[in-house]
C-alpha cells in the first residue's frame, strides 16, 4: 500500500536477475557496482587534484563526520527495503541528545544517561511502529508527524540552552582514534553493527522476509512472514540506532541541543537511495548503502578542502540522487524494450 | 434504496448543510475557531486589536499558497518536497530583480516569480512523469539541488528591505477593508483552485489518478500530462509564495523557506488530504495551514512556552491521520453493511 503511495503507482518494470549474463557481469554491472566505481573515481580524483586530501587527518575527520549518517543508514535501509520510510530519525537524534544532556546535568553518569537516551529512542521508534503496524497508518504521514513531535519534545525540554559540561573522558573517546591508525574508535562500533545488520538482512530468514515484504507484502503474508511484527521491530531498531547516533553526535561536539542534527533525515535517505536501495522496496544491499554514504562524505570533504563553498555538496547530492534513480529507470526501460516480453525472466 | 429516496425528498438546503456538517474539513475548521475563541477569551488582543487581527490572517497566507499546491500534488498520489527550496529561490530572485533591473514593474516581478516557480515545478514533474521515478525521491533530490543553487547564487549576500521598492513592501503589510492584501491574494488562489478541483474535468481527473493511477491510465486519462501540470501548478504557487515572502519579510537570505516542505505536507495532512492521494480538498489544506500557524501564535498566550509548538504540531498531524483512519474504517463498515443487508 505504502509502496504504491511512494512510487506514485507507476512502478517501473521490475527487472529480475538475468542469469543469461556471465558471472562477472552479474557481479560488477550492478547498481552497487556503479556506486563503488563512482566512489573509487572520486577518491582517486580528489587525491590527485586536491591538496591534503590524501592525508590521514582528512580521513579521520571524514569518518567522524559521516558516522551519524552511516549508523542511521543501517536500519533505514531495512525499513526502506520493506517499502516503508522513517522521516523522524533526525528528531530522535535531537531528542536523545537532549535526554543525555539533561540527565547528565542532573548528575547522572554518562553511561546511565546514555542508556536512558537509548531507551527513549527505542520507545520513540516503537511509537512509530505502533501507529504504522497496529493502527495501520502510512509511514510517510506518521513519521512526518513524529518528526515534528520528537523535535518539539527535544526543543521543549531544553529550550534554547545547551548542555556542554560533559566529562572529558567521554567527549575525547568520541573523537579518539584506534592506536596510531587515524581510524576513529567509533568505527569499531559501526563495523560491528554493520556486520550484524548485514547478516540479519542478507543471511537470515528474518532478512529474507524483509525483502519479501518489500516485493509484495500480501504475498509475504501468505508465505508466513510476520509482516506487522517485522516492520514493528525495524521501526524500534531505527529509533534505537538513531538514539545511539544522537549520543555519539552529542559527545563528538560536546554539546546537547534540541536542534542537533536538524535535517539529517534527508541526508540519510538520500545516501540510502544513492546506495542502490529501491524506494519501491524489495531491493538493496547494505554494502551499496555504505558506499553511498561514503560517496557523499568524500565529495563533501574534497570540496571543502578545495575551498569550494561546502554548500555545493547540496547540489551534487541532489543531482546524484536524481541521476541515480533516473538512470536506473531508463536502463530498465531500455532493457525491457530490448528483450522480448517474458524472455528475460526465464533462466536459461 | 432508502438512502436514495431520503436524499431526493430532503430539501437542497438541508442537504448542503448536512454535507457541510459531515465534511472532514468542518472538524478542522471547528478546531481552528475553538482555538481562536479560547485564546481571545484569555487575551482579547489576540483577535480584537488591529495587529492581532491582521497577523491572524496575514501570517499563514504564504503557507496557505504552498499548501494548496502541495495538496494538488498529493491528491495525484505524489508529493513535492522541493517547495521550500523553490520558495527560497524565487524569494531571492524577486530581490535580485529589483536590484538588477531598477524600476521594474511589480506585476512583472510577480509574473517572473510564477513562471520561475513553474519552471522548477516542471523539472520535478517531467522527471516524475516521464522517468517514472517516485516523486518522493525526485523532489528530495531537487530539494537539495534547488537549495544548493540558491546558496551558490546568494552566497553570504542577502536582500534587505532597502533593496526593494516601498510599494512592493507595502503589499506585505497593507490591508484593504481590514483584510491584508496577502490574504486576499491567497484566498483568490484558493477559491480558484478549489473550484477547479471540484468542478472541472481536469480537477476530477487528478482525483481519479490519485485514487488508482493504473485504472486512470486504462480509462484513457492522460496521466503523464495531468501529473506534469499538477507539479507545474505546485511550483508556480511556491514561486508566488516566494515573491510574497520577500514582500512580507523584507529580508531574504539563502535559507529562506527551508523546512516549508514539511509544514506544507503537514498542513495538507491535517486538513484531511489523504497521503495515498485521491481524497481531500485544497480547502482542507488551507484550513490546515491556518491551524498550524494560529496554534503557534496561540500557545504562548495560553501559557505554553513556545518551545513546545513543534510538539503540538506533531500531535496534531498524528491526531489528524488517526482520525482519518477511524473515519475510513467506519465508512467501509457502513458500505459493507449497505451492500449486505441482514
Amino acid at each position: 500500500m505504502t509502496t504504491d503511495l511512494i512510487s506514485g503507482g507507476t512502478a517501473s518494470p521490475r527487472v529480475y536477475k538475468d542469469y543469461s549474463r556471465p558471472l562477472w557481469q552479474r557481479v560488477l554491472l550492478t547498481r552497487e557496482g556503479a556506486v563503488y566505481a563512482a566512489l573509487i573515481l572520486v577518491i582517486i580524483g580528489a587525491t590527485l587534484s586536491v591538496r591534503n586530501f590524501g592525508s590521514p587527518i582528512t580521513m579521520t575527520y571524514l569518518l567522524l563526520d559521516v558516522t551519524p549518517i552511516l549508523l542511521i543508514a543501517l536500519p533505514m535501509t531495512l525499513v526502506i527495503v520493506t517499502g516503508e520510510i522513517d522521516l523522524s530519525v533526525a528528531s530522535v537524534v535531537g531528542l536523545s541528545s537532549v535526554v543525555l544532556g539533561t540527565l547528565h546535568q542532573a548528575g547522572l553518569p554518562i553511561p546511565a544517561a546514555a542508556l536512558v537516551a537509548i531507551v527513549v529512542g527505542a520507545v520513540a521508534g516503537a511509537f512509530n511502529g505502533f501507529l504504522i503496524t497496529v493502527v495501520g497508518l502510512p509511514s510517510l504521514a506518521v513519521t512526518i508527524g513524529t518528526l515534528a513531535l520528537y523535535r518539539g519534545l527535544a526543543v521543549g525540554l531544553l529550550g534554547t540552552t545547551a548542555v556542554t559540561d560533559f566529562t572529558e573522558f567521554w567527549t575525547d573517546l568520541a573523537k579518539s582514534k584506534v592506536g596510531g591508525t587515524g581510524v576513529p574508535t567509533v568505527m569499531i562500533l559501526f563495523v560491528v553493527l554493520l556486520v550484524a545488520f548485514a547478516i540479519v538482512l542478507h543471511f537470515t530468514p528474518f532478512g529474507r522476509g524483509i525483502f519479501a515484504i518489500g516485493l509484495s507484502s500480501e504475498a509475504a503474508r501468505f508465505s508466513g512472514v510476520h509482516v506487522e511484527r517485522t516492520k514493528f521491530i525495524l521501526f524500534v531498531l531505527t529509533g534505537t540506532i538513531s538514539a545511539l547516533a544522537g549520543i555519539y553526535y552529542t559527545l563528538r561536539f560536546g554539546s546537547a541541543r534540541g536542534d542537533n542534527a536538524t535535517g539529517l533525515e534527508l541526508s540519510v535517505i538520500a545516501a540510502v537511495l544513492l546506495g542502490g536501495v529501491s524506494i519501491f522496496g524489495g531491493r538493496g544491499a547494505l554494502h551499496g548503502v555504505v558506499a553511498g554514504v561514503l560517496l557523499i562524505g568524500v565529495l563533501g570533504s574534497a570540496l571543502r578542502l578545495a575551498n569550494v563553498t561546502s554548500d555545493v555538496i547540496n547540489i551534487i547530492t541532489g543531482v546524484l540522487l536524481v541521476a541515480s534513480v533516473v538512470s536506473t529507470s531508463v536502463l530498465n526501460w531500455a532493457r525491457a524494450k530490448r528483450t522480448k516480453p517474458g524472455e528475460s525472466r526465464k533462466p536459461k | 434504496m432508502s438512502t436514495l429516496t431520503a436524499e431526493t425528498t430532503g430539501s437542497r438546503v438541508t442537504g448542503a448543510l448536512g454535507s457541510f456538517l459531515k465534511a472532514r474539513e468542518t472538524g478542522i475548521l471547528l478546531a481552528l475557531v475553538l482555538i481562536v475563541v479560547v485564546t481571545t477569551a484569555k487575551n482579547p488582543n489576540f483577535l480584537f486589536s488591529n495587529d492581532g487581527f491582521r497577523d491572524l490572517l496575514l501570517t499563514p497566507s504564504i503557507l496557505l499558497l504552498v499548501a494548496v499546491g502541495q495538496a494538488i500534488v498529493i491528491i495525484t498520489r505524489n508529493v513535492d518536497l522541493s517547495v521550500g527550496s523553490t520558495l527560497g529561490l524565487t524569494a531571492y530572485l524577486t530581490g535580485r530583480l529589483f536590484i538588477d533591473v531598477p524600476g521594474i514593474p511589480i506585476i512583472v516581478v510577480f509574473l517572473a516569480g510564477l513562471v520561475f516557480g513553474g519552471l522548477l515545478g516542471l523539472v520535478n514533474g517531467a522527471l516524475v512523469a516521464f522517468a517514472r521515478v517516485p516523486a518522493l525521491v525526485i523532489t528530495l533530490g531537487t530539494l537539495y539541488a534547488y537549495r544548493g543553487i540558491n546558496v551558490l547564487w546568494t552566497g553570504s549576500d542577502r536582500i534587505n528591505a532597502s533593496d526593494m521598492p516601498k510599494p512592493f513592501l507595502a503589499l506585505g503589510t497593507q490591508s484593504i477593508l481590514f483584510i491584508p492584501v496577502l490574504t486576499i491574494i491567497a484566498v483568490v488562489v484558493l477559491v480558484a483552485a478549489g473550484w477547479y478541483m471540484r468542478n472541472q474535468r481536469g480537477g476530477r481527473e487528478l482525483y481519479a489518478i490519485g485514487s488508482d493511477p493504473d485504472a486512470a491510465n486504462l480509462y484513457g486519462l492522460n496521466v503523464t500530462r495531468r501529473v506534469l501540470v499538477a507539479f507545474v501548478v505546485c511550483g508556480a504557487l511556491a514561486g508566488l509564495a516566494g515573491v510574497l515572502y520577500a514582500a512580507r519579510y523584507g529580508t531574504v537570505n539563502s535559507q529562506a523557506g527551508s523546512g516549508f516542505e514539511l509544514e506544507a505536507v503537514g498542513a495538507a495532512v491535517i486538513g484531511g488530504v489523504a497521503i495515498f492521494g485521491g481524497s481531500g480538498t485544497v480547502w482542507g489544506a488551507a484550513i490546515g495551514a491556518y491551524l498550524l500557524f494560529t496554534i503557534n501564535r496561540a500557545l504562548p498566550i495560553l501559557g505554553v512556552p513556545d518551545f513546545w509548538q513543534r510538539a503540538v504540531v506533531g500531535v496534531l498531524i498524528i491526531g489528524a491521520i488517526v482520525l482519518d483512519r477511524l473515519l475510513a474504517v467506519r465508512q467501509s463498515r457502513k458500505l459493507v453493511e449497505a451492500r449486505d443487508p441482514e
